[in-house]
């Protein structure tokens, strides 16, 4: 059976979601991972030419709302959630790298 | 404001340049929740469970901005398509659900095009709709994201709806990415989609810049420049780093795909991340939003009620008025060339009335002045009754408070002396001043000018200044004729 992910893709992807990964944990999660995607890969042996690709599992669409405004939260019930606040903003540590 | 001069590239090489342009809509609530979409309200105060991102929150789309964003589509000859919204999943704090909801695969609006004032066409890949995200303020040492010591995030902005212009990589000089984001932005003022302030970060831009040996017609690579906040910035930065890219080939390098920041301190880009593939952000479509499919007559109906869109505007004014195309664009984008019209209708000089509009009228809000206004202060004017100084006050006095010219015209003490009261006031001063008179009538050319100034200034002091200079040197020569 081919691998259904590299433990390179692993480390990548843990990358991505700034996960700090021990090696026997990148081990674990390749195998994990590899086994989720075999079952998801059980799909490929189905004929499924002709059959419209699904956006959303109800057969539902244009649900939206109008454009009138609701009220917002308190901002210092919100900013009572937050580790750390400074000047009624969020405080976080920096983050290298620019925004999308 | 004359456009600066377009900076040169060596010879040789020619510019390619694709834009994208973030426009917030001018709707009343964010995308996805009820919060206030509003531009520079206290920090963290128009927030809720949804824009937070909070565990049990669903979004809901706001019709409002789906059909902004169908109206801009159409505005730009676009298709406008069966949408899904994706997931674009990266690991910055300005979004705290750790996504930024979008359009990938499917976006609203595809395939249209933009056409500038000249004529030159710039294709639309597509204008999609997006959410925006927080805003953050890196703190440190010199307030750059690399060097921070820490973020301050206000989530005010985060979900508040976008739609992304994406442009084909048309662009061939700094000329057309400026006329670009110009016409863009008289688009969306006139359409209401947006108010377009560059200034408030309600349009922004990115621009993909490559350069390519003249003639070829391969695509090079491109880097993405970021933090470009002005039209003046544009031209800049493009120029900046197309320089950048040709010394990058002329020393036998080449420039790497990335994302670069303009620095308008340093008059530089520097670069930023590396760019990563689509496939970082591990798009997916987004499973608590479904599908948007416009009916055909959903866009029927935005199409017979689309306004007139500015390339028309300015060629309807231009047509009735004669303007030129440098005040054709402002009064269009100013939306005065209504007013204008009027007023020439109502029978005003269409040249006194371009001027008038143009040189003085650069104001917010004119909602008192009416157009049978303007035209009556404009007649007066044509007619000589008022001089232009006189005239700009006036208009003055209309925008402030409304009414008529002819009101202001009194109050202001601008009506003309009329000629038998200007007569009775020169024969007074001949009479006063015999010596004066004689050397004006028998002086030479000098002596003649030198008494002209003597009596005008006289007449002008006993009127305080309301008479007509020019009338008053007629009766004086015609005076001098007679003895």
């Amino acid at each position: 059976m081919a691998q259904r992910i590299t433990r390179d893709e692993v480390v990548h992807v843990a990358r991505l979601a700034c996960l700090t990964l021990t090696e026997e944990e990148v081990d674990r999660f390749t195998q994990q991972l590899g086994a989720i995607l075999l079952h998801a890969a059980d799909i490929e042996s189905l004929d499924v030419i002709g059959v419209e690709p699904t956006a959303h599992p109800l057969p539902l669409c244009n649900v939206m709302r109008a454009d009138v405004v609701e009220r917002s939260l308190n901002p210092d019930a919100v900013l009572a959630q937050a580790p750390e606040v400074r000047d009624g903003q969020f405080l976080v540590p920096p983050v290298l790298g620019d925004q999308p | 404001m004359s456009p600066p001069t377009e900076p040169k590239l060596p010879a040789g090489w020619d510019l390619v340049v694709g834009l994208e342009v973030h426009v917030e809509l001018d709707t009343a609530t964010k995308l996805f929740c009820g919060c206030i979409n509003r531009f520079g309200a206290e920090p963290n105060t128009n927030v809720c469970p949804t824009c937070l991102g909070l565990p049990g929150s669903l979004p809901v789309i706001n019709e409002r901005a789906v059909e902004l964003a169908m109206i801009l589509g159409r505005a730009l000859g676009c298709q406008v398509n069966r949408s899904v919204m994706a997931r674009k999943n990266y690991f910055y704090p300005d979004m705290p659900k750790d996504f930024q909801t979008t359009q990938y695969d499917q976006p609203t609006n595809s395939d249209g095009q933009l056409v500038l004032p000249d004529g030159f066409v710039v294709g639309i890949e597509r204008a999609h709709i997006e959410e925006d995200t927080g805003k953050s303020v890196h703190v440190g040492r010199s307030g750059r994201i690399n060097q921070a010591v820490y973020s301050l995030i206000d989530y005010n902005r985060a979900g508040v709806p976008l739609v992304e212009i994406v442009s084909k990589p048309d662009i061939r000089t700094i000329d057309q990415a400026r006329n670009f984001v110009d016409e863009l932005r008289a688009i969306l003022v006139v359409t209401g989609v947006s108010d377009a302030r560059m200034e408030e970060g309600s349009l922004r831009i990115d621009a993909n810049v490559s350069v390519r040996p003249e003639g070829l017609a391969e695509l090079r690579t491109r880097c993405e420049i970021k933090n470009i906040n002005s039209l003046r910035s544009l031209g800049r930065a493009i120029a900046y780093e197309a320089n950048r890219q040709i010394d990058l080939y002329e020393d036998g390098s080449a420039p790497q795909q990335q994302t670069r920041h303009w620095d308008e301190n340093t008059s530089r880009t520097t670069p930023g991340r590396s760019k990563e593939d689509a496939d970082d952000y591990r798009y997916f479509q987004e499973p608590d939003l479904v599908p948007l499919v416009p009916s055909p007559a959903t866009i029927a109906a935005i199409d017979e009620t689309m306004p007139q869109l500015p390339v028309a505007r300015r060629a309807a004014l231009v047509a009735a008025t004669g303007a030129d195309s440098v005040a054709a664009r402002i009064l269009v984008e100013r939306a005065q060339d209504a007013l204008a019209l009027e007023a020439v209708a109502a029978g005003a000089e269409p040249n006194k009335v371009l001027k008038r509009l143009v040189n003085d009228l650069a104001v917010d809000d004119w909602s008192n002045l009416d157009a049978t206004a303007l035209a009556e202060l404009i007649k007066m004017e044509s007619a000589g009754a008022l001089s232009a100084s006189q005239a700009k006050q006036v208009l003055a006095d209309l925008v402030e408070s409304g009414g008529t010219p002819q009101t202001y015209v009194k109050r202001r003490g601008f009506e003309v002396v009329d000629t038998s009261e200007l007569k009775s006031l020169l024969e007074q001063l001949v009479g006063d001043n015999p010596s004066e008179w004689k050397r004006f009538c028998a002086g030479d050319q000098v002596e003649r000018k030198k008494m002209q100034g003597f009596f005008t200034g006289q007449i002008m002091k006993a009127t305080r200044g309301k008479a007509d200079g020019k009338m008053v040197a007629e009766l004086l020569n015609n005076a001098a004729l007679v003895g």
